[in-house]
């Protein structure tokens, strides 16, 4: 029988990560000076499950690092070797050279051989470090002669013939299993109900006598001590340690006793059916078939292609549209003459809507996804900045979209190494301010609404105003000193904006600030900084939960229908006549609740005749984004609702100032407006009508 | 009726891949992700056969070795450790707790039901 040992790589793959993932969690919060055992059996285990599969899916590679990792680990374990820093960070650079070469087998990315060489080394050069020696003396006399010990207390092992009296099957076996602790017993029957145990063990023929006692008089017992075969015995293990496995002398395999079985039946003496195995087996095959659908229980979750995830919550957005078309048609009915009818689709409506959260909810992951890589890099940077920081966070438990998830790790990431960088203080400083010399910084996320807060928040030196501002006037941005704070901060959103005195190898980069506020803003989100002067800074994002579906108001332009992000809509009203002003070469502005805003009509846009022409017949929607407002007009609101986000993209192509399109009710297609490039571009059309 | 076997490892990959190669020769096979998992599906029926890792969280395979030996079902049961230690010293610690034998990991499919074969039939 062959069998394809490929197919089981992919769970390898996976399990194998997983338990990457966990031994470099365990060191993080593995506290060096006074480590926990158990942590150190997690981390043991981890590596040692890892060299395990490798073996036997014949990746080497991850075997030879495994293997020098596994023996350094288990002599800390024992306490044969004291815990430094210095050993957590050799594991961690194991973990991420194991990374590195799973990558390399399941991704078939590159494998840096010589970093994979470096921990090797480094690896062993730790094994064979200081070990704790009570005496130089006495340690070099004990190496020098370690193996005879060794072989002294196996070769000190007795094999001992014990006869019993009659005794109760009680009695028998509490001896059995009494016995069994001082070594490997077995046993047999022998006339008159009397049963012999031979026992091989390291202990003395007092210690069995002690024991029998308990049940028997020891004058009733025989003991002879049976001759030990050393000889076959070497010979034994050198065959076994050949094949691979072995047994140990005093256990009958089914072969062996079916050649001895063969051989008594040769001599032509009637085979007896082994007695009293047979019976209890056919019990516990019996037991074993009906509890055979229990089995599969102790697996409480599946692993799916990210594929069929999406596939589902696209066939749901579908029953959703077509429920909505459902309901809209049988919304014109006579509610006395198909009553019937109409309950049915209100129950198919709220059946729709809790498929739809069960289904989004697949794809939600906890926020631990994104904070479990922070402890590594925060602990890695703060070496090296020479800080001290305490890394907490809270709510990992949190749920997020995945395809949300997956793009907040950039932002983040650039956050926190902000707050490393320039947010938390070197230790000195931090010290004459009053403050403990490790700073915090914590990562949080909780829900709101149908929102997710993420906050990074330190107690480092705050925000600086005045370097802002200073700054900011230097790279030509309009500033005011009666700014408020909150305007202040945002400043530093600006492209290329950016206040170290110095660019370190840690950030100030060029990749600032902008670019995560574009991220985030891009995912629906919203940046908000608080920040107080010698106290830390916290930065809050305010994501969505899912992209997938989105609240709308759909409003009419002509015969066209479009949705436009509730995120983005702060009113809608009817504006008169008189707070509409042109202004010369930049267009029409409205003027509500005494701030001007650009007005910009919709049927311009997207080059529709419409029905209403003047804005004081139709309707102004005000808009918000990036900071920038601005009124559309259109001709008229339709209503708000709930729609299924379709990609345009990945259907027909990009569009400029639409995000993506929905199916309505009717069946009608509708396109989302992209609000905030639409007022990014107001701008722009303004500043080309000034030439035209 | 075909033998039964218990296959305690809480690697999920070694676990699926004996159990596959060990159905595929015939035989029932009983899952278990560690020691104290093993020791309950053992007492739920009597196997044929115990096959069981050494390093597992919770309850190790020594241990388990130990609390089978313990009942009086397990007395005769063959145990073989699956180990990656074929040292002396973990050979006679598993004699002494009670197991019939040993195979070293890795192994592949066909020397372990080459050694079951020999085992149990």
């Amino acid at each position: 029988m062959t069998i394809d040992m490929s197919q089981f790589f992919q769970v390898f793959f996976e399990e194998a990560e997983e338990l990457l993932a966990e031994m470099e969690k365990l060191l993080l919060a593995l506290d060096a000076e006074a480590p926990d055992p158990e942590d150190l059996n997690a981390i043991f285990r981890a590596a040692h499950s890892i060299k395990g599969g490798a073996g036997t899916f014949g990746l080497t590679d991850l075997t030879e690092v495994t293997h020098v990792l596994e023996s350094l680990l288990d002599k800390i374990r024992k306490g044969e070797m004291v815990l430094t820093g210095e050993h957590v960070d050799a594991f961690l650079a194991a973990k991420d050279v194991l990374k590195m070469q799973l990558d390399g087998h399941r991704l078939h990315t590159e494998v840096d051989q010589e970093a994979v060489a470096d921990v090797r080394m480094m690896l062993e050069a730790l094994s064979e470090g200081p070990v704790p020696q009570p005496e130089p003396g006495g340690s070099l006399e004990l190496s020098s002669a370690p193996s005879p010990v060794a072989e002294e207390r196996v070769a000190g092992e007795r094999c001992f013939r014990i006869e019993l009296p009659a005794v109760s099957e009680r009695d028998a076996d509490a001896l059995t299993a009494e016995l069994g602790l001082l070594g490997s017993i077995s046993r047999e029957a022998l006339a008159d109900e009397r049963v012999a145990f031979m026992l091989s063990t390291g202990s003395t023929e007092d210690d069995i006598v002690a024991i029998c006692s308990f049940i028997l008089d020891p004058n009733d017992l025989k003991i002879s001590e049976q001759a030990p075969r050393r000889i076959t015995a070497a010979e034994k293990a050198a065959m076994e340690e050949e094949q691979g496995y072995g047994f140990f002398d005093n256990f009958e395999t089914a072969e062996m006793r079916a050649a001895r079985e063969a051989a008594v039946s040769a001599a032509s003496v009637p085979a007896k059916p082994v007695p009293e195995a047979a019976p209890e087996r056919k019990v516990a095959a019996r037991r074993e078939t009906e509890r055979t659908p229990g089995a599969s229980l102790e697996s409480t979750s599946i692993r799916v292609g990210i594929e069929k995830v999406d596939q589902l919550i696209n066939l749901v957005g579908e029953l959703v549209i077509t429920q909505a078309m459902i309901e809209q048609r049988t919304s014109t009915l006579d509610p006395m003459l198909h009553e019937r009818l109409l309950s049915s689709v209100s129950q198919l409506t709220r059946n729709t809507r809790d498929l739809q959260e069960a289904v989004m909810s697949i794809r939600m992951m906890p926020m631990d996804y994104v904070f479990s890589r922070f402890p590594r890099m925060v602990r890695d940077l703060a070496s090296k900045l020479g800080k001290r920081i305490e890394f907490v966070t809270h709510g990992s438990a949190t749920e997020l979209d995945k395809g949300l998830i997956e793009r907040i790790i950039d932002p983040l990431t650039h956050l926190v190494r902000n707050s490393i960088d320039h947010g938390i203080e070197m230790p000195a400083v931090r010290r004459a301010a009053g403050k403990s010399e490790t700073g915090r910084l914590s990562l949080s996320a909780s829900h709101q609404g149908g929102n997710i807060m993420i906050e990074v928040s330190d107690d480092g030196a705050g925000l600086n105003r005045e370097k802002i501002l200073a700054k900011a006037q230097a790279q030509g941005l309009s500033v005011s000193e009666t700014m408020t704070d909150a305007e202040v901060w945002q400043l530093i959103f600006a492209p290329g904006f950016s206040t170290a005195d110095v660019v370190t190898d840690v950030s100030g980069r060029g990749v600032g600030m902008d670019v995560v506020k574009r991220n985030i803003a891009a995912m629906g989100g919203v940046v908000d900084i608080r920040s107080a002067r010698g106290f830390g800074t916290t930065i809050t994002i305010s994501l969505p939960l899912t992209l997938a579906i989105l609240d709308g108001m759909s409003i009419k332009v002509g015969d066209e229908i479009y949705i436009l992000p509730l995120g983005y809509v702060v009113e809608s009203l009817q504006p008169n006549p008189e707070d509409i002003k042109e202004i010369a070469g930049q267009g029409r502005v409205i003027r509500v609740r005494g701030e001007y805003l650009p007005l910009i009509p919709m049927y311009q846009i997207f080059d529709i005749t419409p029905h209403i022409t003047d804005p004081a017949q139709g309707i102004l929607v005000i808009l918000e984004s990036e900071g920038r407002k601005a009124a559309l007009f259109i001709d008229e609101l339709v209503g708000q609702q709930q729609v299924v986000v379709k990609n345009l993209e990945s259907n027909y192509r990009k569009v400029a100032g639409i995000s993506g399109a929905t199916i309505l009710g009717d069946g009608g297609v509708a396109l989302i407006i992209d609000v905030a490039a639409l007022l990014r571009s107001s701008r722009q059309l303004n500043d080309e009508s000034i030439y035209s | 009726m075909a033998k039964t076997i218990l296959a305690v490892d809480d690697s999920g990959s070694l676990r699926q891949m004996v159990v596959f190669s060990l159905r595929a020769a015939g035989y029932q096979v009983t899952e278990a992700v560690d020691g104290q998992d093993g020791l309950e599906k053992a007492k739920n029926a009597v196997f044929d056969l115990v096959l069981t890792d050494q390093n597992m969280p919770r309850m190790d395979g020594l241990t388990l070795i130990r609390s089978l030996r313990n009942l009086p079902t397990y007395q005769k049961v063959p145990i073989l450790m699956l180990t990656t230690e074929s040292s002396d010293e973990m050979k006679s610690k598993g004699r002494a707790a009670g197991a019939n034998g040993w195979l070293v990991k890795p192994f592949d499919p066909q020397r372990l039901t080459e050694v079951v074969k020999k085992v149990i039939g």
